[in-house]
C-alpha cells in the first residue's frame, strides 16, 4: 500500500529497462519499495536493471516478458503479473522510442510501428492495468509523456504525436478513474540528457534522469496529476502553445 | 444471488491520507454482518478482497479501510441492549459511540471506564484498538473493562470473555478488526456522581519539570495529561500545561453546579463550530501553530487547584470543533504516537528536540503515562511514557524524520500505536510488536483463509491478496499471506473445514466482582489507589 507519506511498497514498470524508470526505482527501493517487477523485451539491460533493484535491497526484483506491440496478449499478461505478484501500488508506463524522423517521414510501416509502440500498444496495456487497479481499489499509474506531445514540432512530429495521443489518453483515463481509489499521474519531461537522446544537442531547459525521478517521487507524495520536469516547462509551454503557427514552425531545432 | 450488499466508496482515516475504494455495507442489522462475511469468503477464490469493520473512522491511518474489498459500516449497530443500573454493567451493540454511552449513562451515574481524546469512537473501534485514556496509569485500557463480546468470524459467531477463549479475546483486543467483526459488547462502567471533574492545572516551565511532576504525582490522580509546546527551545524546551483530576462528587461542587439531582449529571456535549470547507494545506504552519501554542500556554493558569470542569471540556476539548481534521488541508496529516518504557524517558526529550530542530510544527503534542499493559499481543500500552504528535503532511523530509524517530523508539524498546499509524515499515512493526506471531496464530485459527483484510494489514504484511485459492496449487499457496520470517501455524483442525471458532455462550457475566472497579460508590470516585487489574 502507498502510505500516508506517499511511499509505495510495490512497483510494476512497463518498459523495465528504461533509464528514467530505473532512476525512479532507484529512489523507491531505499524508501521501502519491496517488490519491483520489470516488464520488457528480454535483454541484458533488462536483467541488469532487476539485478540493480535487488542489490539495492528489494525483496522481489523480477523481470517479465512484455512488448507493447503484442496487443492481443496484454490482458492475459497483466492478469498473470498481478496474480503472481499481488497488488501493485505503482505502475509506471515507460516504454517508448524516439525514432529517426528522417526515416519515419518516408516509411509508413516505421511510422505505424512507432505509433503502436508509444501509443496504441501502451494505451492498450494501460487499459488492462487500469482494470486491475480498479479491482484492487487503490494504486497510481504513472505515465511518462513528454512536452513533445504538447505541440508537435516538425523535427519530431511522429514521436510528438504519439506522446500527444498517450498524454490525452492518460488524462481521460485519470478522469474516468476518479472515485475508484486509483489515480493517474502524467509526467512531462523536457529534453532528458541520457540514453534516448544520446548524440543529440541538449535543448534549452534540459534535465537529467535523476531530476525526473525526484520530481516523480515528489509528485507521488503530493498526489500531483501532472508533473513537468523541470517545473518551469509548465510556464514555458503555456506560452509555446499560444505562439502563432508561423512562428512555431520556424522555431530552431 | 441477490443484489450486491455494498456500494463503492472512497475511504480514508481521520488523517485524510491514502484514500482507497471499497464496497461499503451498512450493517442495518446484525445478520448482514454474517452474510457479508460469508459473501467475502465465497468470493475469495474469484479474486475477492476480504472484509473489515469500520466504526466512526477516528483511527488516523488505514485501519478501517479495505481497498477493493468490503467494509462493514458498523455504526448502524447502535442498539443499547441492556443496562444494569445497579451494577453499571451495560451490553451494547458495537456501533454505539462512547458519546451515546455518556449521554445515556452519565445521568444514571455511570461513566465509560476509558475514553480517548474524542468521544466520537464506537465501542467496536475502542475494543479493536484497545484504546487508552488519561487514566491508563490507574485503570488500564478499554478491553480490561470488557466482560464479554460477540465476534462474527468467518467460522461463525462466538461469544467471548477473557475466560472463555482468552487467546481470541486478547487477539481481538487491539487486533484492529482483523479477527472478526464485533457486533456487541458488555462493559463494566465506572460510577460517577456528577458530570463534572475536579481539575488541578499547572504550567511547567520545561520538559524535565513536567515529567518529574508526572512521575511523582500522577498516582494521586485518576486522570492526568500534559500538553506540550513542541516549538519552544533551549531552556523552555518542552514547556507544558499539566491537567490532572478526578470525577467530582456532589459535595465537591459549588451550589450552583449541583442543581436538582440530575442536573449535575446531565451530559450535554455540543459541537460548537464546524470546519465548513477544506482550506489549502499549510494553514497550520510553524507561525500559526506557534501563535496558538503561546496563547494556550499563557491562557493556562500557573497553578489552579480543584477547579470544576465539565467532563466534555476536560476529556474532549477538540470535539467542540466538528471535522477539525480538515484544518490540515487537502494533503491531510498524521499522528505519531509512541510509548517507551519508564527507563527510557529521555526518548521523549530526544523526539521533541528533533522536532524543534527541524522546525516542524506539531499543533497537538500530548504526553501521558501508562500503567501495566493488558495481555493483547497487539495491544499498544506498556508501562512508561506515551507521546502523541499531530503532524501535517507536506514537510519534505517527514518520511526520514519519522523513520529516525522509529529507530529511537525501537532502541528504547518502545512501539507506535496502530490506531494512529499510517506509515510504519513492516519490519519495524514486527520489532515493535514481538508477539505478533502469537497473534497471527490465533488469527489463522479463526480466519484460516484470510478473509479479514484491511489496508493497514496489507501495509504491515499481515494480510495478502495474492490469488492463492485454497486449491491444490502448492506454489501459490506458499506465496500467500506470510511476511518473511513468520512461522505458519497450522489451522487447528487440519486444513479443510473453516469453522474452527468454537461457539461458546457464557451467561455468567454480570458478576461484578470480576471487574476492575468496585461498585461501592461512596468515595470511590476520588480513590487514587489502582484497582485490581485483570490479566496483567
Ligand atoms: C481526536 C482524536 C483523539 C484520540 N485520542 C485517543 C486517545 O486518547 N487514546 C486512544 O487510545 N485513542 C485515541 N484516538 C484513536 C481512536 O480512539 C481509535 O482510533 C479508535 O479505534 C477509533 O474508533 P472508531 O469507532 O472511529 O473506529 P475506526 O477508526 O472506524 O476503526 C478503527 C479500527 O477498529 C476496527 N473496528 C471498528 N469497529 C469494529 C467492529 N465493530 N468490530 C471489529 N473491529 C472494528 C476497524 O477495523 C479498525 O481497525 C483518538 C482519535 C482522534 C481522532
Ligand atoms: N529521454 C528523454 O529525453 C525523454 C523525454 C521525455 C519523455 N521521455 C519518455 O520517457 C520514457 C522513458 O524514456 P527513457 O529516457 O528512459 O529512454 P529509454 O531508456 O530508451 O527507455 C525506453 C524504454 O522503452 C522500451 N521499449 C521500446 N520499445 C518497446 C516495446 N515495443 N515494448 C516494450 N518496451 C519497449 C525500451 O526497451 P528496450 O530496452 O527493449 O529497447 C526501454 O526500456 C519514454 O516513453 C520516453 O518517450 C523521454
Amino acid at each position: 500500500m502507498i502510505d500516508a507519506i506517499g511511499r509505495p511498497q510495490s512497483v510494476l514498470v512497463l518498459g523495465g529497462s528504461s533509464e528514467l524508470a530505473q532512476a525512479i526505482v532507484a529512489k523507491l527501493v531505499p524508501a521501502r519499495c519491496r517488490t519491483v517487477v520489470l516488464a520488457g523485451r528480454e535483454s541484458e539491460r533488462l536483467s541488469e536493471a532487476a539485478e540493480r533493484a535487488r542489490a539495492a535491497g528489494a525483496d522481489v526484483a523480477e523481470t517479465v516478458a512484455f512488448d507493447t506491440t503484442d496487443i492481443e496478449h496484454h490482458l492475459a499478461f497483466v492478469d498473470q503479473v498481478f496474480d503472481r505478484f499481488g497488488d501493485f501500488d505503482l505502475v509506471i508506463a515507460a516504454a517508448g522510442v524516439l525514432g529517426t524522423q528522417g526515416v519515419l517521414e518516408r516509411d509508413p510501416v516505421a511510422t505505424a510501428s512507432l505509433l503502436t509502440t508509444n501509443f496504441t500498444g501502451l494505451a492498450a496495456a494501460m487499459v488492462a492495468v487500469a482494470g486491475r487497479l480498479r479491482h484492487q481499489g487503490h494504486g497510481r499509474l504513472i505515465v511518462l509523456s513528454s512536452v513533445a506531445g504538447l505541440r508537435a514540432r516538425k523535427v519530431n512530429f511522429v514521436y510528438g504525436s504519439s506522446k500527444a495521443g498517450l498524454d490525452a489518453f492518460a488524462q481521460g483515463l485519470g478522469d474516468s478513474l476518479v472515485g475508484t481509489g486509483v489515480s493517474v499521474m502524467i509526467v512531462r519531461p523536457g529534453f532528458v540528457v541520457g540514453r534516448m537522446t544520446e548524440g543529440m544537442t541538449p535543448a534549452p531547459f534540459s534535465t537529467t534522469p535523476d531530476a525526473v525521478a525526484d520530481a516523480v517521487v515528489k509528485g507521488i507524495e503530493s498526489g500531483a496529476g501532472v508533473v513537468y520536469v523541470p517545473s518551469v516547462l509548465r510556464w514555458v509551454f503555456a506560452v509555446m502553445r499560444q505562439l502563432p503557427q508561423l512562428v512555431w514552425r520556424r522555431m530552431p531545432g | 444471488m441477490s443484489a450486491p450488499l455494498g456500494r463503492r466508496g472512497l475511504l480514508t482515516g481521520w488523517g485524510r491520507t491514502a484514500p482507497t475504494a471499497a464496497d461499503v455495507v451498512h450493517a442495518v442489522d446484525p445478520d448482514i454482518v454474517g452474510r457479508a462475511i460469508e459473501e467475502a469468503a465465497a468470493s475469495q477464490s474469484a479474486g475477492g478482497r476480504g472484509i473489515i469493520a469500520r466504526g466512526l473512522g477516528r483511527s488516523y491511518g488505514d485501519a478501517a479501510q479495505n481497498a477493493g474489498g468490503t467494509v462493514v459500516d458498523a455504526t448502524w449497530l447502535d442498539a443499547i441492549h441492556k443496562v444494569d443500573v445497579a451494577s453499571g454493567v451495560v451490553t451494547v451493540a458495537a456501533g454505539v459511540s462512547l458519546q451515546t454511552l455518556m449521554e445515556r449513562l452519565v445521568p444514571l451515574g455511570w461513566f465509560v471506564p476509558v475514553t480517548p481524546g474524542t468521544r466520537l469512537v464506537t465501542v467496536g473501534g475502542a475494543i479493536a484498538a484497545d484504546i487508552h485514556g488519561k487514566n491508563h496509569h490507574i485503570d488500564g485500557s478499554f478491553c480490561s473493562h470488557v466482560l464479554e463480546m460477540t465476534l462474527v468470524t468467518p467460522g461463525g459467531t462466538v461469544t467471548l470473555s477473557p475466560a472463555s477463549d482468552p487467546d481470541l479475546f486478547w487477539a481481538t483486543a487491539g487486533g484492529m478488526g482483523l479477527t472478526g467483526v464485533i457486533t456487541a459488547a458488555t462493559i463494566q462502567m465506572i460510577p460517577v456522581e456528577t458530570s463534572y471533574m475536579l481539575v488541578d492545572t499547572e504550567r511547567a516551565p520545561d520538559l524535565d519539570s513536567v515529567m518529574d511532576k508526572m512521575l511523582t504525582g500522577d498516582d494521586a490522580y485518576r486522570y492526568s495529561v500534559a500538553w506540550i509546546d513542541c516549538q519552544s527551545t533551549g531552556r523552555r524546551l518542552g514547556r507544558s500545561v499539566l491537567t490532572r483530576g478526578d470525577h467530582a462528587r456532589t459535595e465537591d461542587l459549588p451550589e450552583r453546579l449541583r442543581g436538582p439531582p440530575d442536573r449535575g449529571r446531565a451530559f450535554v456535549p455540543r459541537t460548537l463550530v464546524r470546519v465548513p470547507f477544506t482550506p489549502p494545506s499549510g494553514l497550520l504552519n510553524p507561525l500559526t501553530v506557534g501563535a496558538f501554542n503561546e496563547f494556550w500556554f499563557r491562557k493556562a493558569p500557573a497553578h489552579q487547584v480543584a477547579k470544576p470542569h465539565h467532563m466534555a471540556g476536560f476529556f474532549h476539548p477538540l470535539d467542540g470543533v466538528g471535522e477539525w481534521n480538515r484544518l490540515y488541508g487537502s494533503k491531510g496529516f498524521l499522528q505519531y504516537q509512541f510509548v517507551v518504557p519508564d527507563e527510557h524517558g529521555e526518548t521523549v526529550r530526544k523526539v521533541i528536540e528533533r522536532l524543534t530542530t527541524v522546525k516542524l510544527a506539531s499543533f497537538l503534542a500530548v504526553l501521558k503515562r501508562f500503567g501495566p499493559g493488558d495481555p493483547g499481543p497487539l495491544s499498544f500500552p506498556m508501562p512508561g511514557w506515551t507521546l502523541a504528535l499531530d503532524l501535517p503532511i507536506g514537510y519534505h523530509a517527514l518520511d526520514e524524520l519519522l523513520d529516525a524517530l522509529d529507530e529511537q523508539v525501537v532502541s528504547a524498546g518502545g512501539r507506535v500505536y496502530l490506531a494512529k499509524d499510517s506509515r510504519v515499515a513492516p519490519a519495524t512493526f514486527r520489532t515493535m510488536y514481538p508477539r505478533v506471531d502469537e497473534w497471527i496464530a490465533v488469527r489463522n485459527r479463526v480466519d484460516p483463509h484470510g478473509v479479514l483484510r484491511s489496508d493497514l494489514g496489507r501495509r504491515l504484511g499481515l494480510c495478502s491478496d495474492r490469488s492463492a485459492p485454497s486449491t491444490s496449487d502448492g506454489r501459490s499457496r506458499r506465496r500467500t499471506s506470510r511476511p518473511a520470517g513468520t512461522k505458519r501455524v497450522a489451522p487447528k483442525r487440519g486444513g479443510g473445514a473453516p469453522s474452527p471458532a468454537k461457539t461458546t455462550s457464557t451467561t455468567r457475566r454480570t458478576d461484578t466482582t470480576s471487574t476492575t472497579r468496585t461498585t461501592d460508590t461512596a468515595g470511590t470516585a476520588r480513590t487514587a489507589t489502582p484497582p485490581e487489574r485483570t490479566g496483567t
